[in-house]
């Protein structure tokens, strides 16, 4: 790649995270660099989700260090995560159904009128700008999002985490609700962060999403990475092979996960 | 303007009825619709049976619509802050022994700490006797607040814990004994005495003032929307709403101006202020009475958080999923433990407003007002699995359970009779609530 000279943006070292008996995530390392977009794949319950939920927050774990730009980060909540520029969109959408598309996007970050109160006209225009970027029929920003379709719903979560000027996209499936139509989107949006030199983990559990779009993949199973490298080095066979045996091939750095050979 | 949502939503007016295109154009919850409707029917029907039972209908009575308002003002004060405690998913079964120990607090400052050191009389005491009151208040809610907040304890055991904590600690103080009478000025704030009453004029200058908020608002926010290019409420809706607020609010002020002194205080106040009796003796109107103002007052205030403010969105959002909002970066617990603080500086205000109208503070105030204040809020719309609820609806709850009790106490109903009446009500109004909801989506 053509950045690896340079600290990498994020680097997940040895993280873990217990959930009672089960080794959710178990001593996982991945690395993203700016302008990249790193596939994390693997069978569902690879432990894919927690593991990215350590880095935006949501988790604390029990184990490993996270690096941003080189530097030791703290992050002990969501909104630690945001203040280094990580914003995610989880795979529940993590939408509060009640309220409406405007208020979901700037929740947490309110626009607020000279005397402190919400400037909810102001939120709704930006809200009506970002949500006409990804889904141009969108009309529904008096509704609360509970009544909207799977689709819509998705446009909302995904307007919110690139509305914020994010260095660090964490995408957690973000296609999975989303026609042909709206995916195909979703990947020209991608290329665009991409060339905005933000850096994109994009996580799925089928390679088909990931494969056209990343420049590196990372395989988990059974909450260990299994292996990674550069998507030019690897065949979709390959890829798949290591997400259902564990088996790491010859152009991917084998992790923990990596079966004996 | 070319916005299609703007051509869609015309395309819709044009195709539906009549009465479902001036529902949409003016937003009006037909929810709220319902309640007032049955609200009326509730009161027209006190007045009808009133008057074949006893020969004379007094429920419709300036005098009867007055009382009301006084009475429902305690538990309409509680009821704003319990709609948010519920639809953040929790609930606060602590207010109506909170509200007695509060009220007995503030009672023994009053009547053993500060009249005897400041003598009485003395317009200090009064406010640090609402100032004891909000304090506690705040206070104990914020403790329940903690325990829910950071200790993780279900708010149903916290609360149920300090229904029993409370009412314990109340009795620990005076022990069963009565505490009166409150400060003189502290009175006021019950409404009972004559200068707690703020007259015709005051009354109607409130209700103008009232009137052109609301023009003011409506305008307001029609600029602020057609800055944006957003689209816009019909004008003759805005018309309607304009005109259906201002009537509300001149209608009320011309039910409470026009209940009359008792002659034999106008007789007084003229001798006291050497006004000439005529004739036909003196008339003068009630207007407000100081509690109902409080009541209005909060519910403005609280709707102003509820809807206006990053407090009240997070509220919203934690009841709508609280999950998402910790992930969107909301401090929940922090939010969590200010709303239960705000619920105990509410129940701090309601205990005053009690304490002032009987003029004493005993053990038994308070008794039962969480079952009102839960049920006032219930009925007005709040859904109890949380996320959805209004202010405006709380309050017309808690004026719908107080005109069902006023309403029979007025026709002699046995208490047993009343409770029973008014458990099943809560009931049905619920299940009505349940069927109406289902329809609608
Ligand atoms: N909050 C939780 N509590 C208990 N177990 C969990 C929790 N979150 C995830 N797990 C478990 O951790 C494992 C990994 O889950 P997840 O990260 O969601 O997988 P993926 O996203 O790769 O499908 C699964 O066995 C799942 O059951
Ligand atoms: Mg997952």
């Amino acid at each position: 790649m053509n950045a690896e000279t340079k600290a990498p943006l994020v680097e997940l070292k040895d993280v873990s995270i217990a959930f009672g008996g089960i080794k959710a995530v178990d001593h996982a390392s991945i690395d993203l660099y700016p302008g990249e977009v790193v596939g994390l794949l693997g069978h569902n319950g690879a432990g894919k989700s927690t593991l990215i939920k350590v880095l935006s927050g949501a988790y604390k774990r029990d184990g490993g260090d996270i690096r941003i730009n080189g530097e030791e980060a703290v992050i002990n909540n969501p909104r630690d995560a945001k203040r280094y520029g990580i914003e995610t969109i989880y795979q529940t959408l993590a939408l509060a159904d009640n309220v409406d598309a405007a208020a979901n996007l700037f929740l947490g970050r309110e626009l607020r009128t000279r005397w402190g109160t919400l400037d909810d006209v102001a939120m709704e225009a930006q809200a009506r700008r970002v949500m006409g970027r990804l889904n141009p029929n969108f009309r529904r920003f008096k509704d609360p999002v509970k009544s909207l379709s799977g689709g819509q719903r998705q446009s909302v979560a995904i307007a919110r985490a690139i509305h914020f000027n994010a260095r660090i996209l964490i995408m957690d499936e973000p296609t999975a609700a989303l026609g042909p139509q709206e995916t195909k989107q979703v990947g020209e949006l991608i290329k665009q962060l991409k060339a905005e030199g933000i850096g994109i983990f994009l996580i799925s559990h089928d390679i088909h999403d990931v494969f056209d779009l990343a420049d590196r993949v990372a395989v988990m199973k059974n909450g260990q990475v299994v292996g990674s490298g550069p998507v030019t080095a690897m065949t979709k066979d390959e890829v798949l092979g290591m997400i259902i045996l564990g088996k790491c091939p010859p152009g991917a750095t084998p992790g923990p996960g990596a079966m004996a050979a | 303007m070319t916005d299609a949502a703007e051509v869609s939503t015309a395309h819709l007016l044009a195709t539906e009825s009549p009465i479902k295109r001036f529902f949409r154009a003016t937003e009006i919850d037909t929810r709220l619709l319902g309640m007032v409707g049955a609200m009326l029917v509730i009161w027209v029907g006190f007045q009808i049976f009133g008057k074949l039972i006893t020969g004379e209908g007094v429920f419709l009575t300036p005098r009867n619509l007055w009382n009301l308002l006084v009475q429902t003002s305690a538990i309409a004060v509680m009821s704003t802050g319990m709609v948010l405690i519920i639809v953040m998913r929790h609930i606060d079964l602590s207010v109506g022994s909170m509200l007695s120990f509060v009220g007995v607090l503030t009672g023994v400052a009053q009547v053993y700490w500060l009249a005897p050191w400041l003598g009485s009389d003395n317009p200090m005491i009064w406010v640090v006797g609402v100032a004891v009151a909000l304090g506690a208040g705040a206070i104990l809610g914020a403790f329940n607040g903690f325990l829910v907040a950071y200790a993780g304890i279900p708010s149903f055991i916290v609360t149920l814990g300090g229904l029993i904590v409370y009412n314990g600690a109340a009795w620990w103080v005076i022990r069963g004994e009565t505490v009166a009478p409150m400060d003189s000025y502290f009175e006021l704030i019950g409404g009972t005495p004559r200068a707690s009453w703020i007259g015709s004029e005051a009354s109607w200058a409130l209700g103008g003032l009232v009137c052109l908020a609301i023009v003011v608002g409506i305008v307001l926010n029609r600029s602020a929307r057609a800055r944006f290019k957003f689209p816009q409420r019909p004008l003759w809706a805005e018309a309607f709403l304009i005109l259906a607020g201002c009537a509300v609010t001149l209608g009320t002020v011309a039910v409470v101006n026009a209940y009359a002194w008792p002659p034999l205080i106008a007789e007084r106040y003229a001798k006291e202020h050497n006004i000439p009796v005529p004739p036909g003796g003196l008339i003068y109107g009630h207007g407000f009475a100081i509690p109902v103002l409080i009541a209005l007052g909060v519910g403005v205030a609280m709707t102003f958080l509820a809807t206006r403010t990053r407090f009240g969105r997070y509220v919203y959002a934690i009841g709508g999923n609280p999950e998402a909002a910790e992930l969107a970066g909301v401090n929940t617990r922090k939010i969590t433990l200010l709303m239960f603080m705000t619920m105990g500086i509410l129940v701090g205000i309601s205990a005053c407003i009690t304490a002032a109208r009987l003029d004493a503070a005993s053990n038994s105030l308070g008794q039962f007002d969480e079952l009102y204040v839960i049920a006032a809020t219930v009925i007005g719309g709040t859904s109890l699995a949380g996320g959805v609820g209004t202010i405006y609806g709380a309050l017309l709850g808690a004026l719908v359970m107080q005109s069902l009790q006023s309403g029979m106490t007025l026709l002699n109903f046995d208490s047993a009779v009343k409770d029973v009446i008014v458990g099943s009500v809560l009931v049905f109004a619920v299940w009505i609530d349940q069927i109406y909801r289902r329809r609608q989506s």
